[in-house]
């Protein structure tokens, strides 16, 4: 045990030490998840902009209680002109198109902005269920239909942090593992271990257990700064994050792996791991949500194992679903670990020349 | 008694070329061998299949009479290797660095405070590896490489790179090392290196061991003859320089004079017909 301490507490200074892989691994996600919480949720401020194109007595014949916080959320201007009115929610002009079609109110929104969507979705369905008791209090009469597919309960906060911390982890682990083979190797310090009593198994798992707690340490800011700055809140099994950041974190260790061993320098290999994660980070739904992107493309994110750690700590972390969502995409993220360490085993040399 | 190092008509390739050329070398327990040669001659190949990092195309390695391949993790603590000056944990300061290579090998910290000492790096020992010169490198990289008190030592061309003072210091260092009954394998381009450190150099080029015999025997085996230079620059070449200088020393004339005999360089020339060039 004493080889593997030793191993771990050499790497992790290591890794402490190099500002700016702790710029990476750290700061500059969580850039963007201030960014992102904060530029968004300031946005959802301001009163949300409502067309109501035609008679519209749900909204019209409001109780005066409900009147109120309807006022406070909306303003509201009239039209006659749906096409106009949605072209004007598409361009940004307004923020949702609410008609009444017989005893459903239909709402029109963008899903540009994600904070002013889950609003309106919010809003409009307490709405309409208020009204349903007021007037009955029994049978709902008027029903809600919000044309939207995506996850409208979802503010920004909720919907950035599982995403950004998905791609954080990712880097991190791709970067680590890329950059120790690669360094490793060219000052020969891997040949040099090899001729000390030390087993593989204590080399690897140093070096895995250092870049797991790297993970954990990750999802503890991440954590820690989206509930306390922009109220994140977690959902019932999100402790099913934990196993699904250790075999995502084992996954992108093994794209380093396979950088590391088809590339020539360290730099080469970073720039490897970089070209491998970062076009996986936007098509996999880190940055903006995929809902409304080309069928080819949604079919095509299936592919990347981002999309699946992504999902899967959406799914515990703040969609309330079972633990249980969590063990498909962990089973996808262990073969896909499984299978690129294999490929980077097959390519990978002693010797750089 | 074993002998610490048998290799027997090893060769090793890459792809066309050969790296290592049938050699074949015995080096006793106790014994300082320089392997002697130029860039590219094969001495890293060599040393790295003895190590038992390579495993060789044909012939064998006998390591402190165990096979050096496959590794061989009962053989490991008994020998020492520096393969190259940066074999070093990155970020890590020269005495945490020291210290997980004595905890890698199951060696109390004091022990590896003790060879920060003896290299003179104490004053170092909190900077970071990145840091040191050239020289406290190579010291440290040899401390790391005895931190465990193998009876076998590798290095590899330990000296390169360094300044004369810093050299003549390893030397020492070397030298010491080997007085206490440990053996060295050292490679070297360095003609005055392997004559002064080793009680036997192995000459090679091109994957091949030429010859394998004390400096003084391969310059005597030479036969070239020796040059007297006098105070007043006459030169002279005999074959009997016994003799010779007791004719000058009745004549009164051994002031001032110089005695070259042959050199490794001549040797080398000797053997491959060209100037050594490192
Ligand atoms: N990994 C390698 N792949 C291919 N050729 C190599 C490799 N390592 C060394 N060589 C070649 O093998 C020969 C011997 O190299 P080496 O053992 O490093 O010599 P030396 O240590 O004496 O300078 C050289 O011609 C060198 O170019
Ligand atoms: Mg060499």
């Amino acid at each position: 045990m004493k080889p593997f301490w030793a191993l771990s507490r050499a790497i992790l200074r290591g890794f402490v030490r190099d500002r700016t892989s702790v710029f990476f691994a750290v700061v500059f996600p969580l850039m963007f998840l201030v960014l992102f919480g904060g530029l968004f949720s300031d946005q959802s401020v301001g009163k949300v902009d409502m067309i109501v194109v035609g008679d519209a007595s749900l909204v019209d014949d409001l109780p005066a209680d409900a009147r109120d916080d309807f006022d406070d959320t909306f303003h509201v201007v009239r039209s006659d002109d749906l096409d106009d009115a949605l072209d004007q929610v598409r361009k940004g002009d307004a923020d949702v198109a609410v008609e009444q079609q017989g005893d459903t109110l239909v709402a029109h929104y963008s899903q540009t902005d994600p904070a002013k969507a889950g609003i309106v979705a919010g809003t409009l369905r307490a709405l309409v269920d208020g009204t349903n008791i007021a007037l009955t209090g029994q049978q709902p009469t008027y029903d809600l239909r919000v044309e939207s597919v995506e996850d409208d309960s979802l503010s920004t906060i909720q919907y950035y942090t599982p995403g950004l911390l998905g791609w954080a982890v990712a880097m991190s682990a791709a970067f680590g593992a890329a950059a120790t083979l690669q360094g490793w190797r060219q000052s020969k310090l891997l040949r040099r271990l090899q001729l000390a009593p030390v087993s593989t198994r204590s080399v690897v798992g140093a070096r895995v257990s250092v870049t797991v707690s790297i993970a954990l340490v990750q999802m503890a800011i991440f954590i820690g700064v989206g509930g306390i700055f922009f109220g994140l809140t977690l959902t019932g099994a999100w402790w099913m994050a934990i196993p699904l950041l250790v075999v995502g974190t084992l996954c992108f260790m093994a794209i380093g792996l396979l950088a590391g061993a088809i590339t020539k320098t360290q730099e080469g290999a970073v720039n490897a791991a970089n070209f491998l994660v970062l076009p996986m980070a936007f098509l996999s739904g880190s940055f903006f949500a995929l809902d409304d992107a080309p069928q080819w493309l949604q079919t095509f994110s299936e592919l990347l194992p981002l999309k699946h750690l992504n999902d899967g700590m959406l799914d515990v972390m703040v969609r309330g679903e079972p633990w249980t969502a969590a063990l498909v995409p962990m089973a996808i993220l262990a073969a896909f670990a499984l299978v690129v360490t294999l490929v980077a085993a097959r390519l990978f040399r002693w010797d750089t020349a | 008694m074993t002998a610490a190092i048998e290799v027997t008509d090893l060769t090793m390739t890459y792809g066309d070329l050969r790296a290592v050329d049938g050699v074949t070398l015995t080096v006793e327990e106790g014994e300082f061998v320089g392997i002697l040669g130029p860039n590219g001659a094969g001495k890293t190949t060599l040393l790295e299949t003895i190590e038992g990092l390579r495993r060789p195309d044909s012939g064998t390695a006998t390591v402190l009479g165990l096979p050096a391949w496959p590794r061989n993790p009962r053989l490991l603590p008994r020998i020492g290797v520096q393969l190259q000056a940066s074999s070093f944990f990155e970020r890590l300061t020269a005495r945490e660095q020291i210290h997980t290579f004595a905890a890698l090998y199951g060696v109390a910290a004091g022990r590896a405070d003790e060879w920060l000492e003896r290299v003179g790096l104490v004053e170092k020992a909190d900077a970071r590896v990145e840091d040191l010169s050239g020289g406290q490198a190579q010291r440290l990289s040899i401390a790391c490489a005895l931190v465990h008190d193998p009876e076998l030592v590798f290095l590899d061309e330990p000296t390169a790179a360094l300044d004369p003072q810093a050299r003549r210091n390893l030397w020492d260092l070397l030298t010491d090392i080997n007085e206490s009954g440990r053996t060295v394998v050292l490679t070297t381009h360095y003609m005055d290196e392997a004559e002064i450190l080793a009680d036997r150099v192995a000459v090679m080029d091109h994957g091949r061991i030429l010859v394998h015999a004390t400096p003084a025997a391969l310059i005597r085996r030479l036969d070239a003859p020796t040059r007297i230079t006098l105070a007043d620059d006459e030169v002279i070449t005999t074959r009997e320089p016994a003799a010779e200088l007791a004719r000058l020393a009745e004549a009164g004339r051994l002031d001032g004079v110089r005695v070259q005999t042959g050199t490794l360089e001549d040797v080398f020339l000797d053997l491959t017909g060209r100037e050594y060039r490192a």
